[in-house]
């Protein structure tokens, strides 16, 4: 099995310089300037909370919403951890979008022939053996790459060495499942624009709950229409031919006279 | 005379001017984008089109199954003189359907992906199934209409030799439908209101829709009386006002229950727009035309049985509108409301289905279908059967 990979987001590490997003730009041939917000020309973006720097991208989640929604299957999760989107399947549904937990995937709204713009966590560059762009670009150790196991602990490390320093929490540890972008804060989540209110399981079970119902629904359903029908069709010809009787009978009647 | 001439043409304007805005719109969204004919956004990534056009669209169809089952497979024949104005109405909905999802989906011309790239455990992956499988099924159910008007016996008897199976696969595919729109939903936990998210809005969708298509029925059979000046079967649509007051009991009982369970019934008093736009839907939609159809005057009166049926189709827009845009938009920390192109178009959908109607039950035997009644002894039984019912009704 294909060991997972991680990032850790030390957000106590961050000094707002851009690095990240402009490296990343670079690596996605993405427009130049800076923004603030995720859009569909900025794979991650930071945002501003009283000179805390938050770091925004895909969670790359262990169980991706996205993939589970998308009607054509164009979101695959790879067993390293990255989600990719195949933009020749999209069939731009932008169900992605709504379903998302993290609202990370971006639309080419001016585009007449539009695709979904999200973070690919430089799967390319993982397969070669590099970190992701932004990782190699950041230059206080903020952002970290390497094995999800290992990242998870160390970040529990950290919060056991500064308990002072850090929220004791590591968001991403179990949110919706896991995902594979790690955050330690020295401030409460919630008060950074993080979605604190998720649920620890998957998503997509609770779709899944529903749609692994259908066989059944239409087995019993169509069974049950059918003995309906057959029933009431059954009580109406039986009608119908105790009709025809009394009305043969009635003439054998007429003819003995 | 004149006056009537007047006003035909007051309407017949309206039209012009809908559809010529609407291809004003078409224009702008397929030269450039959504961005520039919507005002949808990365935070509202659904809008009208599928609020209203896919989510109400198939929801003002549901007429089409709730009778095909209760003429065909409960065998009340006596419903029989509706069956086909209700499946040409749900035709009409499904249209907007597929018309809508047109404008709306980013790439239209990859909608076909759907069929051979599979992924079963999305709910939109269903309900793109549902659309293609269930118009199918409607085109097949309404085709006896077309068969007829061609005098095209041996095609017809075909099709009446698998509309049982037919009518079944219908209503299981209709559940389905139905159902998995509200399951669309199931995955947003945290971000639609608590009013409306429930682990049950696949169940909700579906009461509601069967609901409201008792409504579309009586909306629909007032429309069509006074368009084509011919009588009501008032004892039907009264008989169908009864039905559609207990899935509204059901419906009700259902969503006080799910308040209960979720611990949610305080929502109900807080001084939000939520709740504001939650009571008019429910009261407009749900609890209002409840009291009045359980009434046998209001009932049995054409004004109060058309007033409550409005009622209940305006609620069950105020339903799906809610769910897909006021209960996402306290998330969203933003609001959405369409932009005029939105508007034309949706307009404009629903203009050419009024128009198709009309020209349909005008051209083909949807009302009258003795009119068209070929020789005698070449009939099938089927045929007979429902020649002789509709010659009974009128
Ligand atoms: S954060 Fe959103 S887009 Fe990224 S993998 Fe998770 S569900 Fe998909
Ligand atoms: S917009 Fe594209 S990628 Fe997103 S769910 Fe729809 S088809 Fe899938």
């Amino acid at each position: 099995m294909a060991t997972k990979k991680a990032m850790l987001i030390d957000l106590t590490l961050c000094v707002g310089c851009n690095a990240c997003q402009d490296a990343c730009k670079i690596e996605n041939k993405l427009p130049e300037g800076e923004e603030h917000e995720l859009s569909s020309t900025a794979y991650t973006a930071l945002n501003e909370y009283n000179g805390v720097y938050v770091r925004r991208m895909c969670q790359h989640c262990v169980d991706p919403t996205c993939a589970s929604v998308c009607p054509v299957g164009a979101f695959t999760k790879t067993p390293e951890g990255p989600v990719l989107y195949d933009e020749s399947k999209c069939i731009g549904c932008r169900y992605c979008m709504q379903a998302c937990p993290f609202q990370v995937p971006r639309y080419q709204w001016t585009s007449t022939y539009p695709k979904v713009m999200k973070c690919k966590f430089c799967a390319e560059r993982q397969a070669q053996g590099l970190q992701p762009a932004c990782a190699e670009a950041c230059p206080t150790g903020a952002t970290t790459y390497g094995n999800r196991d290992e990242l998870v602990r160390e970040a529990y490390d950290r919060i056991k060495a500064e308990p002072e320093k850090y929220v004791n929490k590591v968001y991403g540890v179990e949110e919706v499942g896991g995902t594979s972008i790690l955050y330690l804060s020295s401030v409460p989540f919630e008060q950074l624009g993080f979605k604190t209110n998720l649920q620890s399981t998957a998503l997509p079970m609770l779709t899944w709950n529903v749609l692994s119902k259908i066989p059944n629904v239409v087995t019993v359903g169509g069974v049950m229409l059918y003995g309906i029908w057959w029933i009431t069709n059954r009580r109406k010809e039986v009608e119908e031919y105790e009709k025809k009787q009394q009305e043969l009978e009635r003439r054998g009647n007429g003819n003995n006279h | 005379m004149q006056n009537i001439l007047s006003r035909l043409s007051v309407w017949k304007v309206i039209a012009i001017l809908i559809l010529a805005s609407g291809a004003v719109a078409a224009y702008v969204r397929v030269t450039q984008g959504l961005g520039a004919s919507t005002n949808m956004n990365d935070s509202f990534p659904w809008g009208l089109w599928i609020g209203f056009d896919v989510l109400c669209g198939v929801g003002l169809a549901a007429g089409g199954f709730t009778v095909a089952a209760i003429v065909y497979i409960f065998n009340i024949k006596r419903f029989e003189p509706i069956v086909r104005p209700t499946i040409l109405t749900a035709f009409m909905g499904y249209l907007l359907v597929i018309v809508g999802l047109m404008f709306d989906l980013g790439r239209p011309f990859q909608i076909w992906h759907a069929i051979i790239m599979w992924n079963p455990r999305s709910v939109m992956f269903e309900v793109a199934w549902c659309v293609m499988l269930y118009t199918t099924v409607l085109a097949l159910e309404f085709s006896p209409v077309v068969l007829e008007k061609f005098k095209m016996k041996k095609t017809m008897h075909v099709i009446h030799k698998v509309s049982v199976p037919l009518i079944i696969i219908g209503v299981l595919l209709s559940t389905l439908h139905q159902s998995s729109l509200g399951s669309l939903f199931l995955i947003v936990p945290e971000k639609l209101h608590g009013l409306w998210y429930s682990p049950y809005l696949p169940v909700f969708f579906y009461v509601s829709a069967i609901a409201v298509g008792c409504a579309m029925v009586i909306f629909e059979s007032f429309l069509s009386s006074r368009a084509f000046k011919k009588g009501l079967e008032m004892n039907l649509l009264t008989e169908i006002g009864r039905v559609s007051v207990v899935m509204l009991a059901i419906y009700t009982t259902m969503k006080i229950v799910d308040l209960l369970d979720r611990h949610a019934l305080s929502l109900l008093f807080q001084p939000t727009p939520e709740t504001y736009f939650y009571w008019l839907e429910i009261s407009v939609g749900v609890l209002l035309p409840m009291v009045l159809l359980s009434i046998r005057k209001i009932r049995e009166h054409q004004t109060g049985l058309f007033a409550s049926a409005t009622m209940m189709i305006i609620g069950f827009i105020l339903n799906r509108m809610n769910v897909s845009i006021t209960g996402m938009e306290g998330w969203a920390g933003k609001s959405y409301f369409p932009s005029w192109m939105e508007l034309a178009i949706t307009a404009s959908i629903v203009t050419a289905g009024f128009i198709t109607f009309y020209y349909a039950a005008k051209y083909l035997p949807i009302y009258n279908h003795e009119q068209h009644e070929p020789a005698k002894k070449e009939l099938h039984p089927y045929v007979e059967d429902l020649l002789s019912v509709s010659q009974q009704a009128n």
